[in-house]
């Protein structure tokens, strides 16, 4: 297997836009490989993700539009890749492998989202799609749904009182906002306070609105080759050091959810395979859709033992300085989340991170970065390691 | 190959009887009905009748439903005796008295027959569960 790393990145601005499916994709698209030193004639295939295209603008089929817009030739392929919110992961994790095997040296992965012309009862049933069609959807079960059972089963199980709790979270949702606040391309460039958090509206008990991440519209991308031709072409390539991918059914199937399997199984194979361990990582964009799912999160990755996540957020360890500085762009709760760009924004603030390119929301010294990108109910999980 | 397809299932849920799968080989309980056990993966399975009383182990109020559906509605994951959890809906207590000590309380199946809904590949039949207690 080849060594293999990021070129360029490129990355719309985040939240809702006129823009279609096909013009956001272009944006990021152009800017990574104009990043890359390449031009779309030297890109050998394209992996794209999209997760709501069919309902969004009755698009499927998707894969050579996008090529086409780009101006990529008859004989690319191009194919697109769904895994609810870990699509534009699939994707690269996708795009790695084919680079790492030889078959191709150039590679463009991406991942798109439009969501903000569905509305909200629209997006709500088409998000609960990635949910079980026989056994879950039919419950009325929706994501709020979903992470907020979780919270009831994590508070009842660390035996923390739900008040206790609710805080820990609210923090969560201040720090991603603090730093999304620094962050040119976030939805949200705003701070929030815990009591604006604790007073929003209630979605789904007991989660409120600012425990929610928003629905947006956005596209990143990112071109992996061969090291050999990386070094030739950027000062600075990125290098893939891991990657790994769980999958797993329904939620009752996985019973007590606070310890994801899948996640689990898809960080050891990344860490594994980058021959590191949590401690090892400097910073992480993992999947924080829900404030309770950055905490969850942050113990399935290994960061903190289950059950100490959310005390964690209250010693300040998760925020930039901190021990495990995690989501410096703002998550998904501040910078947005476009369900099929996720994964593969994540990559480009790990790549801008470990070039030392952000700003105000540096991560002094960083070296080694983590994803980590979750679909649907924990159905699937990829995580990846970059590093420098 | 099916021993107990959804359609069997959802039938036999609508006389208010939860019909599951027994693994021959490590004799776990697999419910809703899949092509192989939940614990261990084989696809030696024999339907059994299941008694349709559990505990909750987790819940949620939803508030802002999907289009079809109307809120606010309970949802709950309860542990079923068998040892397999079950999710379904929750009657008999309003919204607002769902509060953390449902986690624990036993309840028993009912169903509810779901249409309406678009994007389903017909109706739908869900564990309508109330409290036993």
């Amino acid at each position: 297997m080849r060594e293999v790393a990021v070129l360029g990145v490129g990355m719309t601005k985040f939240g809702p836009t006129d823009l279609s499916i096909k013009e956001l994709f272009a944006q990021a698209a152009l800017e990574a490989i104009r990043e890359s030193n390449l031009t779309s004639r030297d890109v050998q295939a394209l992996f794209v993700g999209n997760v709501l295209g069919d309902f969004a603008e009755g698009q499927m089929n998707l894969a050579g539009f996008l090529a086409d817009e780009i101006g990529l030739p008859p004989r690319i392929p191009a194919t697109r890749v769904e895994g609810a919110c870990a699509t534009a992961s699939i994707a690269f994790r996708e795009a790695f492998m084919w680079v790492a095997s030889g078959f191709y040296d150039i590679v463009l992965v991406g991942g798109v989202e439009k969501v903000s012309s569905m509305g909200t009862p629209l997006a709500t049933r088409a998000f609960a799609m990635a949910t079980d069609s026989h056994y879950e959807e039919f419950c009325g079960l929706t994501f709020p749904g979903v992470f907020a059972m979780l919270t009831h089963l994590y508070a009842n199980k660390y035996g923390i009182s739900l008040p206790t709790l609710k805080e820990q979270m609210a923090r969560v949702a201040v720090k991603n906002h603090h730093n999304g606040a620094m962050n040119p391309l976030a939805q949200f460039q705003a701070e929030i306070s815990m009591e604006k958090v604790l007073n929003s509206f209630m979605v789904c008990d007991p989660l409120q609105l600012y425990d929610c991440c928003p629905f947006s519209d956005g596209a990143a991308a990112v071109v992996l080759a061969s090291r050999e031709i990386a070094q030739a072409r950027v000062a600075k390539p990125v290098k893939v050091l891991g990657v790994g991918q769980g999958s797993a059914g329904a939620l009752s199937r996985q019973k007590d959810f606070t310890v994801m399997q899948s996640r689990v199984a898809s960080a050891r194979q990344a860490y594994k395979m980058a021959g590191i361990e949590a401690r090892d990582i400097d910073l992480c964009e993992l999947h924080d859709c829900f404030t309770i799912a950055e905490i969850v999160a942050s113990e399935c990755l290994g960061f903190f033992e289950f059950g100490q996540g959310s005390a964690a957020v209250e010693k300040g360890s998760t925020r930039i300085g901190g021990k495990i500085p995690i989501n410096p762009s703002g998550g998904l709760k501040s910078k947005g989340h476009p369900i099929g760009a996720t994964g593969c924004a994540q990559v480009y603030e790990i790549v801008k991170q470990l070039r030392g390119e952000c700003g105000k929301r540096q991560v002094d010294g960083a070296k080694i970065g983590m994803t980590d990108t979750l679909g649907g109910d924990a159905g699937t999980v990829v995580n990846l390691i970059l590093g420098v | 190959m099916y021993k107990l397809t959804h359609a069997q299932y959802f039938t036999a849920l609508k006389e208010n009887r939860l019909e599951g799968l027994k693994c021959c080989e490590c004799e776990a309980i697999t419910v809703p009905p899949k092509a192989t056990c939940q614990e261990c993966g084989s696809p030696s399975l024999e339907v059994t009748t299941l008694s349709g009383e559990g505990a909750i182990r987790t819940f949620t109020v939803i508030r802002v439903a999907p289009e079809g559906l109307e809120a606010p509605y309970i949802v709950v994951l309860a542990e079923l005796k068998e040892g397999p959890w079950l999710m379904g809906n929750l009657e008999g207590i309003e919204p607002s008295a769902a509060t953390m000590d449902l986690i624990g309380r036993p309840v028993k199946l009912g169903h509810r027959v779901v249409t309406g809904m678009r994007y389903t590949a017909g109706e739908g039949v869900v564990p309508l569960f109330s409290l036993a207690d």
